[in-house]
């Protein structure tokens, strides 16, 4: 499962590559447009390395983020089949967010400061998880359809141009598809169900188009930054391009259940082969990505607490000899 | 207290506003490196790392995380600080290694001169 980390259209891009060598620069460029992978010691611009960190890191802290809202129906998923695949789920996104911030280690921060900056609310994660899943029909939206959106972007972002972070997907994918194929079938079981089951499926997803919706971040084209970060290979498409992409496969498949979205305007333009829809309310976006959403401030008390509870346990099996250095691939 | 969707943290007791101090320096211990065999006979193969205390804790941490899918017989962990490497920037010294056809077997070639003896004394 994951969110995307999206860019600020507004950031200046000129100062991205100030004061880097050029030749240095120019075999950097010369190996990824190559299609070289680039490795931990390898010389990097700082510019490619802070936004991998802040990337990977975002990545790494939506997958433990996002196990809560899941959690959340553990204790009450109807049948003990469900209850086990639930629990596989979120233990997966659990060990997904460990490959992670393995991956964002190489990079030289500690998972320490990782974990310092989600508990303060420094580090985002994905928008998504600061709603609530109200019923048991809303963790089924989230396996099918926040993992889908996810999909789409870890496949983009595994063909990128940093050596750690495509490992960690390409195992990170692999699970994945479980969890798009789990989520499926529990949405199909409530859509062929009876007209309660129907009627709550109909309300989560109507819940979670504006969050799916949010899922690949506003616009992004128009902006230097996020052009360089692609000759990079950092990001690996465009945000309107990504959410074309999601709208293009599962659209279709939802309507194919006789369920409904909560937007007029979405529609497949023939001329354009594209999808027309309501432009997403960006100003709550920014709200919710500011901290106020509906559940932010649980979500952080909740992984404040584990972090504290946890710590005696930690330090016990601390050993005098412990010395950490950075991870090698 | 939260008062959650989520029954269990209901019952944890958890401050809205709590803050907690930062995690220190090896809070989260050190790395061990992950090399993971699929079946008997082939190689381990290095797959990732896990934080760990101590080894059990680490070859326990290996198994969930990457023997969680397919096929596994075996796992080997080694602290990352253990593990001595070449460096990319030195990838020069293997530079050689492809010009040295006299270590390959394609490097013989005989049946030239066998085709060339047979044709002379009529074999």
């Amino acid at each position: 499962m994951y969110g995307n980390a999206y860019i600020d259209p507004n950031e200046k891009a000129n100062s991205i590559v100030a004061g880097e060598d050029p030749e240095k620069l120019a075999e950097f460029e010369a190996r990824i447009s190559k299609g070289e992978k680039i490795e931990p010691k390898d010389w990097m611009p700082k510019e490619y390395r802070k936004q991998l960190i802040r990337m990977i890191e975002q990545h790494a802290h939506s997958e433990i983020i996002g196990a809560l809202p899941e959690g959340t129906w553990i204790t009450r998923a109807p049948g003990f089949q469900r209850k086990l695949a639930l629990m596989a789920k979120v233990q997966d996104e659990v060990g997904h967010a460990q490959l992670l911030y393995s991956a964002a280690e190489t990079l030289g921060k500690s998972r320490e400061a990782m974990i310092n900056d989600l508990i303060t609310g420094k580090s985002k994660y994905s928008n998504v998880f600061n709603y609530p899943a109200f019923e048991w029909a809303d963790a089924c939206i989230i396996a099918w359809l926040i993992d889908a959106g996810a999909i789409i972007n870890q496949v983009a972002n595994a063909k990128g141009s940093y050596g750690p972070y495509c490992r960690a997907l390409d195992r990170i994918c692999t699970e994945e598809s479980f969890h798009l194929k789990y989520g499926h079938d529990a949405v199909v079981t409530l859509a062929t169900g009876t007209p309660y089951q129907r009627k709550m499926v109909q309300d989560a997803l109507t819940r979670w188009w504006p969050p799916i919706m949010h899922f690949f971040g506003p616009s992004d084209k128009i902006s230097q930054h996020t052009e360089i970060l692609m000759k990079w290979k950092v990001k690996m498409a465009s945000n309107d391009d990504m959410r074309q992409q999601y709208l293009n496969m599962y659209v279709p498949k939802i309507w194919d259940l006789g369920l409904t979205l909560p937007d007029p305007n979405l529609k497949k333009n023939e001329e354009t082969g594209k999808w027309d829809y309501t432009e997403p309310d960006w100003e709550e976006f920014k709200r919710v990505i500011n901290g106020d959403g509906p559940c932010n401030a649980e979500r952080l008390a909740v992984r404040r607490n584990a972090e504290e509870r946890g710590r005696w346990v930690r330090e016990a099996l601390k050993t005098a000899d412990t010395k950490y250095i950075v991870p090698l691939a | 207290m939260i008062k959650s969707l989520d029954p269990r943290i209901t019952r944890a007791e958890i401050e809205l506003n709590n803050s907690i101090a930062p995690l220190e320096e090896n809070d989260q211990w050190e790395t061990y490196e992950v090399f993971h065999q699929k079946k008997r006979g082939d190689q381990h193969m290095h797959v990732g790392i896990v934080h760990a205390a101590n080894p059990d804790m680490a070859l326990l941490f290996a198994k969930e995380q990457y023997g969680r899918r397919g096929q596994s017989v075996n796992i080997w962990v080694v602290k990352t600080r253990e593990v001595y490497t070449t460096d990319y920037e030195d990838s020069d010294i293997f530079d050689t290694v492809p010009e040295k056809m006299f270590r390959e077997a394609g490097g013989y070639k005989v049946m030239e001169k066998i085709n060339k003896y047979k044709k002379e004394h009529k074999i």
